[in-house]
């Protein structure tokens, strides 16, 4: 793929990869100086997440023609592959609770933090929180309200990234949804 | 759309809301806008430019910018650029990303800033990043198309 000249060998596909990853670093940093609290700051990155997951499934359920999940290990797979389809990653999908209402994604990197280090101050930071907000709103669109949070983290000294997702209950379409 | 893009396309979106409904001025909202994209162009070129050669001059470095650098960002090289050999350049992006499925037209004009700002920025650190100081401004008069004008500060 070399060009003339020579000057650039770069992959757009990494690329679009890093761009993400240092924008969404630029914007954590810009909120943590605007909020004084790191507890603000994870709620409002599980609220982008959010906003962003209400759009991203629309962009999901067109690219890959998928039916409605007979029940949440079906989800589990299809939310490993919206994983690899938009961030080019594959986390494993571990630790099934006895009633299958509960599982657990391995990353074993934090897909956002390729270039992050924590301050001390920042430990109770959940930097890559978007993500669970992002899974959230994409599943509440789909009539699946969950709850999901980190319970291991690669930027504060675990060997790997865990996200905990916790099957609620379904959405009935006569209910209007619930207030967020 | 390459399904990859989308991520960026969405946090993008995101920003802009997010600083817009935070800050209480749009001039506040912008600038911080701004300078996040400022932050990620300055971060994002030492490892685009990390294997690659030495820039003749400002003009081939600019030339840099509007292929390879556009086409590593948004997937498609800037298609026009005009200089007065002066410091001045205009680059002009037909089809802007970030404006592309906004609209076709003169139909919500007045967001256009907003949607600029980061890309402005992003431009702004890129250039520092790589010795030269600007000012980037943007101009939209019909979408997706705009002219990124770029100001060379000589010191």
């Amino acid at each position: 793929m070399s060009r003339v000249g020579g000057r650039s060998s770069t992959d757009p596909k990494k690329v679009s990869g890093e761009l993400f990853s240092l924008t969404y670093g630029s914007l954590v940093a810009q909120i943590l100086k605007d909020y004084e609290n790191v507890d603000d700051v994870n709620k409002q990155l599980e609220k982008m997440g959010y906003n962003i997951g209400v759009r991203l499934i629309e962009d999901f359920l067109a690219r890959t023609n998928s039916g409605k999940c007979q029940d949440f290990r079906e989800v589990s797979e299809k939310v490993q592959s919206a994983f690899k389809m938009f961030l080019n990653i594959s986390p494993t999908v571990t630790s099934w609770s006895a009633t299958s209402d509960e599982f657990s994604l391995i990353f074993d990197t934090n897909p956002l933090a390729e270039f992050v280090e924590l301050p001390d101050h920042c430990y109770n930071l959940r930097y890559a929180n978007i993500l669970a907000g992002a899974l959230r709103g994409a599943l509440e669109m789909v009539h699946i309200e969950i709850a999901c949070w980190f319970i291991q983290d690669t930027l504060k000294g675990d060997n790997f990234t865990e996200l905990r997702v916790k099957f609620i209950r379904k959405i009935e379409d006569t209910i209007p949804p619930g207030d967020d | 759309m390459d399904s990859e893009e989308v991520p960026l396309d969405l946090l993008h979106i995101e920003l802009v809301a997010h600083f817009v409904s935070q800050k209480d001025k749009i001039d506040e909202a912008l600038s911080t806008l701004e300078a996040i994209g400022f932050n990620t162009g300055y971060r994002l070129i030492e490892r685009l430019t990390r294997d690659s050669l030495k820039f003749k001059d400002e003009l081939d470095l600019m030339k840099f910018i509007c292929k390879d650098f556009w086409v590593s960002v948004f997937r498609k090289q800037i298609d026009n650029l005009r200089t007065n050999h002066q410091g001045v350049y205009v680059l002009q992006d037909n089809t802007f990303k970030f404006l592309n499925k906004i609209s076709d037209g003169k139909q919500y004009l007045e967001f256009a800033p907003r949607y600029m700002a980061f890309t402005c920025g992003l431009l702004r650190g890129t250039l520092a990043n790589l010795g030269i100081v600007s000012v980037v401004t943007a101009d939209v008069t019909s979408m997706p198309s705009v002219k990124f004008q770029v100001k060379v500060q000589r010191v």
